[in-house]
C-alpha cells in the first residue's frame, strides 16, 4: 500500500521544523503511527516535516527529575537505567509497547501526539504527573499530561505545534508499576493500569492511579486513589479501590465488539489489583 | 528526492518519490525480493530488516527516512558464502513450511540472539510476537532460535 503523495522536508533543528511546517503539514517522527494511517488513507497530509534527525529532541537526562526528548524511542526509554530508577512504571510501559521493531522506531512524542486510546505510555504519564513541553511559532508552553489528553485521538496540541520533551518528577521513592491486558493480535492495551504509591512505613501516604485502554483517553482515578490513601493496602482497601476505579472511568469508557465497555470496566478493577501487586511485590 | 544508503555493504544512491516505503525501495529499486510484504499493516513482520543493526518492519518506514543508514536484508546475512547460524538452524530444524515469513523471522531472530545470547524459550516466544507465521505453529521456529541462543551462550 502506498500513501498519498506529499512533500517531504527534513528539519535539522526545532526552529527549522516550526518554520517549515505548513497548514496541511504533519511532523514525522518514527512514522509508526502516521505511516500506517496514511497507507490506509485515513490521513493524507500534503506535507511531512521529518523531525527524526533533530539531535536536541532526542535523549534522556536525569537531574532531580527526568526529562525525555520527544523523539526518544520506546526501546531507549525501556532500557534507560535512569527511567527504571526514577519512574519504573514508564520503563515498563514503554517495554510493553507493540513488539521490538515498533519499540525501536516509535517515539514517545509521536505516541502521545497520536493519542491512541489503546496506547501505554500516556497512562503512566497521567498517573505520575508528567508535564509536556511544547513549542510553536509563538513561543513555548508546558501542559500537564492530564490536561494534554483531551479525548479520543484528541490532544491540547494546536496545528503546527511541536512537542519538544516531557518531564517527570523523580519517583524513585515510590512503588510504581504499569500492568496491561494486551490485545491478543495487536498487543495494544485493552486495559492498562498505572499505579504510583508513596508508602510511609506500612501506610500508603499517597496513591496516584490512571487507567487507559478501557477509556477514550488516560483517566486519573481519584476515587480509587482515595480508597488506598491512608490504608495499609489491606484486602478491604484494595477491594474498595477496585470497585471505585470502575466509577472513576465511567464517563470515559471505550469498547468494541470483542471487548465491550462493560467488560473493560470490569477488567480495570482486576488489573488495578494486579498493578498494586506488581508495584508492591 | 535523493537518498543514499548502504544495503548489505553496497552503497546505493537513488532518486525516489518521498512516499516510497523502504520495503518497496528494497524490492523494486534494488531487486532484493527476499524481504517479503505480508500484511502491509505493520503487524506480521515478513518485511523485517535491520536498520543500523536494529530490527525494523520495512513497510513502516519511508525510504527517505533511511537516508544515510546501513540496511541489512536476508540477502546480506550470510558472510563469505557461509550461512548465518540462524539460517543454518532454520534449515536443520525445518523452521518453515511455505517460507513466506522466514526472511523476517530469521532477521528478527538473528538480532534477538545477538542481543540476548542464552535466551529462554519463553523469551524467544515473547520476542517473536511481532512476527506472524501462518504455517508452522511456531514450534520448529522456536527450536531453531533456541539452538542458536544456546550455542551463543556457550561461546
Ligand atoms: C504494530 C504496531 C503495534 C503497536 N502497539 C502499540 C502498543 O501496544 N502500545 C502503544 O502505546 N503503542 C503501540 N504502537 C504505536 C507506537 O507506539 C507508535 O510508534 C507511536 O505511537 C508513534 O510514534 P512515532 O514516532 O512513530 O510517531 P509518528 O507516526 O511519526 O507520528 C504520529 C503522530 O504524532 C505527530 N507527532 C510525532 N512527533 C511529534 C512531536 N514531537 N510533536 C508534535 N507532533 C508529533 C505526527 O504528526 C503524527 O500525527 C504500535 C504501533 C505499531 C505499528
Ligand atoms: S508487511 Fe510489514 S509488518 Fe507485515
Ligand atoms: S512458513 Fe508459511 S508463514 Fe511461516
Amino acid at each position: 500500500m502506498w500513501p498519498n503523495e506529499f512533500d517531504y522536508a527534513r528539519a535539522g533543528s526545532v526552529d527549522e521544523a516550526l518554520s517549515l511546517i505548513g497548514d496541511e503539514g504533519k511532523f514525522l517522527a518514527g512514522g509508526h503511527s502516521l505511516l500506517p494511517v496514511m497507507k490506509l488513507r485515513l490521513a493524507a497530509p500534503e506535507q511531512l516535516v521529518d523531525i527524526g534527525g533533530i539531535d536536541s529532541l532526542r535523549g534522556i537526562s536525569a537531574d532531580g527529575g527526568l526529562t525525555i526528548g520527544a523523539t526518544t524511542t520506546h526501546a531507549e526509554i525501556a532500557a534507560s537505567a535512569d527511567v527504571q530508577a526514577m519512574c519504573a512504571g514508564l520503563a515498563s510501559a514503554c517495554g510493553q509497547v507493540g513488539d521490538q521493531a515498533v519499540r525501536n522506531f516509535g517515539t514517545i512524542g509521536g505516541n502521545i501526539a497520536h493519542a491512541d486510546p489503546a496506547s501505554d505510555p500516556p497512562t503512566v504519564l497521567v498517573a505520575c504527573g508528567a508535564t509536556i513541553h511544547i513549542q510553536g511559532a509563538d513561543g513555548s508552553r508546558s501542559v500537564s499530561a492530564q490536561d494534554f489528553f483531551v479525548d479520543l485521538f484528541e490532544t491540547d496540541l494546536e496545528d503546527g505545534e511541536l512537542i519538544t520533551s516531557l518531564s517527570l518528577p523523580n519517583c524513585s521513592d515510590c512503588q510504581c508499576a504499569y500492568v496491561k491486558f494486551p490485545h491478543p493480535a495487536s498487543r495494544y492495551a485493552i486495559v492498562g493500569v498505572a499505579v504510583c504509591l508513596k508508602m510511609d512505613g506500612g501506610t500508603c501516604a499517597q496513591a496516584d492511579i490512571a487507567v487507559g485502554g478501557a477509556t477514550v483517553k488516560a483517566v486519573k482515578c481519584g476515587g480509587a486513589e482515595a480508597a488506598l490513601t491512608g490504608s495499609t493496602l489491606d484486602d478491604a482497601a484494595i477491594s474498595a479501590a477496585a470497585e471505585a476505579v470502575k466509577a472513576d472511568i465511567g464517563d470515559w469508557l471505550a469498547g468494541d465488539i470483542a471487548y465491550p465497555e462493560s467488560y473493560r470496566q470490569q477488567m480495570a478493577g482486576v488489573f488495578l489489583r494486579r498493578a498494586i501487586a506488581a508495584a508492591t511485590g | 528526492m535523493q537518498v543514499s544508503m548502504t544495503v548489505n555493504g553496497v552503497a546505493h544512491e537513488a532518486d525516489v518519490d518521498p512516499r516510497t516505503l523502504l520495503v518497496h525501495f528494497l524490492r523494486e529499486a534494488l531487486d532484493l525480493t527476499g524481504t517479503k510484504i505480508g500484511c502491509d499493516t505493520s503487524q506480521c513482520g515478513a518485511c523485517t530488516v535491520h536498520l543500523n543493526g536494529k530490527v525494523l518492519k520495512s513497510c513502516t518506514l519511508l525510504a527517505v527516512q533511511a537516508d544515510g543508514c546501513e540496511v541489512t536484508t536476508i540477502e546480506g546475512l550470510a558472510e563469505a558464502g557461509e550461512h548465518h547460524p540462524m539460517q543454518t538452524a532454520f534449515w536443520e530444524n525445518h523452521g518453515l513450511q511455505c517460507g513466506y515469513c522466514t526472511p523476517g523471522m530469521i532477521m528478527a531472530s538473528a538480532a534477538f540472539v545477538r542481543d540476548n545470547p542464552g535466551a529462554s524459550e519463553a523469551e524467544i516466544r515473547h520476542y517473536l510476537e511481532g512476527n506472524i507465521c501462518r504455517c508452522t505453529g511456531y514450534h520448529n521456529i522456536v527450536k531453531a532460535v533456541k539452538q542458536v541462543a544456546d550455542a551463543a551462550a556457550a561461546t
